[in-house]
């Protein structure tokens, strides 16, 4: 199948892009990724810097692709990763524009890589739990209703992409800092700091220059983990009753 | 002041305001009742609630549009600064178009809203405004509110009524996103009440569009065909033989018999 490109191209970072068209020759069994992977192929043949772009894992759980296809963070399909959308979602003779994510926070480093280290950042401010757990315990030690393991367990599953950033039109990082935020906030080992967790986790958001969240839900809608908006919920809450302690001068 | 924050005061001000509009629609559509039910409820806001409290009521509403409205900038400027280079494509998956366009209805509503006080509360774009009397069973004299709205309606102006039912669509547009998301800013929202929540904000907005321009409407099919909705005809004779000085009174049919008085007023 032929499938016409129009591929962000950038330099480095600081630098003005634009979008260049590319043919390419591939194979309906091969991932948005090997089709990439064929077009660098042929770039480098005809001695032309090869098309950058972010990957690791393959199998969808690192987080790793960003790309926006046609407008669309990850692709058309739902609860997906673009290294697991094949080509033979499309059709033969389809225009593709393939961008990087777009956000003041995660500036592109050259061609579609852009620097999500701002997720990192928000995570050093609190996404994580002060002591040292140690080894697995035996599992009876700290009882969790199985509803709230589940919860739990499914705002854990963010892999961290930056695909909410990248959806949402205002660019919030809201979905990824809540699901981080209610994942530890929700256990019990993660709810001995969860004011802190939360105030300074939002503080980091706001101070990384993402936007402000104002309930679209697009987040949600490209999400390769399906977090749900509910996450989100508990952030406002969380952060409401943390402001609130603080006020009155708690200890939090 | 952080991002969180800024949505909780967008969502307690929106909160306030749509609860408002509610009770305002409620007491615009005793217009349907007999004209005595309007202009006692209008001379009991002003004239018998305490001036504390109706000043206490608009100042809160004073403070809630501000708020809102300054607070909906400050967020539109944050956000398009936080994607200073813009997509070539640009895709929706799952925003409402109501989500997308809810600083577009909210610029329509803050030009009816400045609209609407000038036209009714001001009363400083019609001069027969200031001049609709009429008496209560008392024999006092006081604003004829029902005049009011029937001469403001009426086809003369209907660019005035068109501009109050595109405004009220905007309303409906914006509160079919803003009702459920005020509760998600605030926290009070899950998965389950997300949907139900969604469902109820479409409802409240639809209602409200409803019952809000059924009075422009109801005007003007009073004044066109044979469907007497409301006494559009003595007031609009009353306007047409006006002197330009004295006050016009209106009268309505067979008033003293078909509409008793609600509510004993006092001075």
């Amino acid at each position: 199948m032929n499938i016409h490109l129009k591929v962000w191209r950038q330099k480095q970072k600081g630098d003005s892009g634009k979008l260049v068209s590319y043919d390419v020759e591939t194979d309906e069994g091969s991932s948005f990724l090997e089709m990439l992977d064929i077009l660098n192929e042929q770039l480098v043949a005809k001695g032309e810097d090869s098309v950058s772009f972010d990957h690791d894992c393959r199998e969808g759980i690192c987080g790793m692709c960003s790309l926006s296809i046609n407008g669309i963070p990850h692709g058309p399909d739902g609860a997906t990763t673009v290294c697991q959308l094949h080509m033979r979602r499309f059709k033969d003779g389809d225009t593709l524009v393939v961008e990087p994510w777009r956000s003041r926070a995660f500036p592109v480093v050259k061609d579609l890589v852009v620097d999500r280290g701002a997720f990192d950042r928000i995570i050093q401010a609190g996404g994580f739990i002060t002591s040292r757990t140690g080894s697995a315990v035996e599992a009876n030690v700290h009882p969790i209703p199985k509803p709230i393991a589940d919860y739990a367990m499914d705002a854990a599953s963010c892999i961290g992409c930056g695909a909410c950033v990248a959806a949402c039109p205002n660019s919030s990082a809201m979905l990824f800092t809540a699901a981080k935020v209610s994942h530890m906030n929700s256990l019990p080992q993660g709810k001995a700091e969860k004011d802190k967790r939360t105030l300074a986790m939002v503080d980091r958001m706001d101070a990384e220059g993402f936007g402000n969240c104002t309930n679209y839900g697009e987040c949600q809608g490209v999400c390769p983990k399906e977090i749900k908006l509910d996450v989100i919920a508990q952030l406002n809450r969380d952060y409401a009753v943390a402001k609130t302690k603080k006020f009155l001068g708690a200890a939090i | 002041m952080s991002s969180l924050v800024k949505k909780y005061i967008m969502a307690i001000s929106g909160f306030v305001l749509s609860a408002f509009v509610f009770v305002h629609m409620i007491g615009n559509l005793q217009v349907f009742m007999p004209p005595s039910a309007i202009n006692d409820y209008a001379y009991f806001l002003h004239h018998m609630l305490p001036w504390e409290v109706l000043w206490g009521f608009r100042f809160t509403l004073l403070a809630a549009v501000v708020l809102h409205v300054w607070t909906a900038i400050q967020l539109k400027i944050e956000n398009a600064a936080a994607r200073p280079q813009s997509y070539q494509v640009n895709a929706s998956v799952v925003a409402t178009p109501a989500a997308r366009y809810m600083a577009f209805s909210g610029m329509i509503m803050l030009a009816f809203i400045v609209f609407h006080i000038l036209h009714y509360t001001v009363r400083s774009t019609h001069p027969e405004f200031k001049m609709f009397m009429t008496m209560n069973d008392d024999g006092e004299k006081m604003f004829d509110a029902y005049a009011m709205m029937i001469y403001g309606f009426s086809s003369e102006f209907w660019y005035v009524s068109a501009f109050y039912i595109i405004s009220m669509a905007s309303l409906a547009l914006h509160l079919s996103h803003g009702v459920s998301s005020m509760f998600q800013s605030l926290g009070l929202r899950n998965e389950l009440w997300r949907y139900r929540l969604n469902a109820f904000a479409a409802f409240y907005g639809i209602v409200l569009f409803i019952g809000f321009s059924s009075i422009p409407a109801a005007v003007l099919i009073s004044e066109k065909t044979g469907v007497q909705l409301l006494q559009t005809k003595p007031v609009l004779e009353g306007v047409k033989s006006w002197d330009k000085k004295s006050p016009i009174i209106t009268n309505y049919e067979n008033c003293l018999s078909c509409c008793p008085s609600s509510g004993k007023v006092t001075k």
